[in-house]
């Protein structure tokens, strides 16, 4: 996206504003009109007085709080070691060659998979979702930041220790500014497999937690409930993903 | 590789006693060998048996109740076919829908941000609604697995069209091309690229997809054995499971890797 003015993110924005209009007529067309079953699409009316209701009344404090309490540990504990684990990997040539592929090769089977062994070793609650996403978002950290320390230039070391930089010097005004594009990218990926595998796994099984609303409500057949979860869950997850663009625009207008 | 800079090697080299690593094969060999063996060790020296259980007894849970019990390897059976379906459907749904999006600028610019905005929805989200829609057995599994695995196909389809070199297309107008050549000899090879690039990760999605539905319904198939076995604490046939089913996710991925590297060399 080297010429994205001002303008095309307007016109990206209209566009994306106009297909949510669209949708919506649609979906009154749907439920008003067509009379589509109220099962699968409930009218857009009764979503919005089940969501008011669960904004006005609180009922959705105590899952959201969960859910974000077990992605901010989750994450926490991904980005420390995978950027540990990344760091001390790409340390080595030999370690890389050894090791890479085999995360490389982890990350390409769904982790999802292994997600019954979480429960059976966390139990239900919130601890095996902190497990599984920090499993899920461990892979991609370490992979970016074995690229990022890996791919440094030959030249900018070789001429950093010919003027006589120490190991701590070399790392901190070589190494890190040079990794720290890639492994950004990676913590950036990292983030969003954590929220997605922690919500995935509390819709799996669990007590608490935004998932879990949602599968519970679809479990009694709430359809009006489960739909003002859902969009709920959407509305978050888009300020998050919101909320790190800004950040990311931010590093690199530091950067330069 | 630059930033070696373990102390050790320098050391050695200094010595001039450079032993030669093992190659990292036999490396990556040795260190699975090992974490089996410590396994194997701790399952039988200090694992509770309702959770840990030894290598060997997974082996022997793997070809005495998954692979023989018809249920469990119809299960399996049944997952496979799912993931093959919903794949051949993501293909077929998301290959026209991305040459249309990235067909002219126009179109691009009006319903690509529609596909960005539908890719950044965590689609886990709309589980439940899936299994509602299309109910416990195959239907919602593999609808669920087709909504993972058309987006990585569209994005990158329309990154393909989007990206062809406009120099190439220049010049094979100026040597007197027509539209249809262009697109034959000039667009068309470089849409293929990105898309087995798209197909790769549609895979992963697919299997993530169907992975999820099969987990989450609880009352048939792989989700239905996996409770099983978490509830009544039998660990063994639960790992021998997941190792074949992990087994599965390998040999897929590599299938497409292979496919996608077969494609870049065909084009040179």
């Amino acid at each position: 996206m080297a010429a994205t003015t001002a303008r095309e993110i307007l016109g990206t924005r209209a566009i994306q504003a106009g297909f949510i209009a669209g949708g919506m007529a649609l979906w009154y067309y749907a439920t008003d009109v067509a009379g589509v079953s109220h099962l699968f699409l409930p009218k857009i009316g009764s979503v919005y007085r089940e969501l008011s209701e669960l904004i006005v009344k609180g009922a959705v404090l105590a899952p959201l709080r969960v859910t974000l309490t077990s992605v901010a540990i989750s994450y926490f504990i991904a980005a420390v070691g995978g950027i540990g684990a990344g760091y001390l990997v790409a340390r080595s040539a030999y370690l890389v060659r050894v090791l890479e592929p085999v995360f490389a090769g982890m990350f390409a089977i769904p982790i999802t998979l292994f997600f019954p062994l979480f429960v059976l070793y966390f139990g239900i609650g919130a601890e095996s979702k902190i497990a599984y996403g920090a499993a899920y978002a461990f892979f991609p950290i370490a992979l970016n930041t074995i690229a990022g320390f890996g791919n440094v230039e030959r030249r900018l070391i070789d001429s950093a220790r010919s003027m006589g930089a120490s190991d701590a010097q070399l790392f901190r005004r070589v190494l890190l500014p040079a990794a720290f594009p890639v492994i950004l990218t990676g913590l950036r990926i990292g983030f969003f497999i954590c929220f997605a595998s922690v919500l995935g796994g509390e819709t799996l099984l669990s007590r608490t937690g935004l998932g879990h609303q949602i599968a519970y409500a679809a479990e009694l057949m709430e359809s009006a409930r489960m739909y003002a979860w859902i969009v709920l869950v959407i509305v978050i997850s888009t300020s998050l993903n919101a909320l790190v663009s800004r950040i990311e625009t931010y590093q690199q207008r530091w950067q330069q | 590789m630059s930033a070696s800079l373990d102390a050790a090697t320098a050391g050695r080299l200094a010595r001039g006693a450079a032993r030669r690593p093992l190659p990292p094969v036999f490396a990556r060999l040795a260190i699975l060998i090992a974490l089996l063996a410590l396994w194997e060790f701790y399952a039988r020296m200090f694992g509770d048996p309702a959770f840990v259980r030894p290598p060997t007894e997974v082996v022997h849970a793997l070809f005495g109740k998954i692979l023989a019990e018809d249920t469990v390897r119809q299960a399996i059976l049944l997952t496979f076919w799912e993931l093959a379906v919903a794949f051949a459907l993501a293909v077929a749904i998301a290959l026209p829908v991305g040459l249309v999006v990235g067909a002219t600028r126009f179109t691009h610019r009006s319903l690509f941000p529609v596909v960005l905005l539908l890719y950044a929805i965590p689609q886990v989200t709309v589980l439940p609604l899936f299994i509602l829609i299309f109910g416990l057995g195959p239907a919602g599994k593999i609808a669920f697995g087709v909504s993972h695995g058309v987006f990585p196909i569209v994005v990158n389809v329309v990154a393909g069209l989007r990206n062809v070199n406009p120099l190439f297309v220049n010049s094979a107008r100026s040597m007197g091309a027509n539209r249809l050549q262009i697109v034959r000899r000039v667009v068309l090879p470089s849409v293929i690229g990105s898309f087995f690039a798209g197909l790769r990760l549609s895979m992963t999605m697919t299997l993530l997809g169907v992975l999820l539905a099969e987990l989450y319904v609880s009352t048939a198939g792989i989700g239905y054995f996996t409770q099983l076995y978490s509830e009544t604490f039998d660990p063994a046939p639960l790992f021998a499971l997941i190792t074949v089913l992990a087994l599965m996710a390998i040999a897929l991925n590599e299938a497409v890797r292979r496919a996608e590297l077969r494609s870049s060399r065909w084009r040179g």
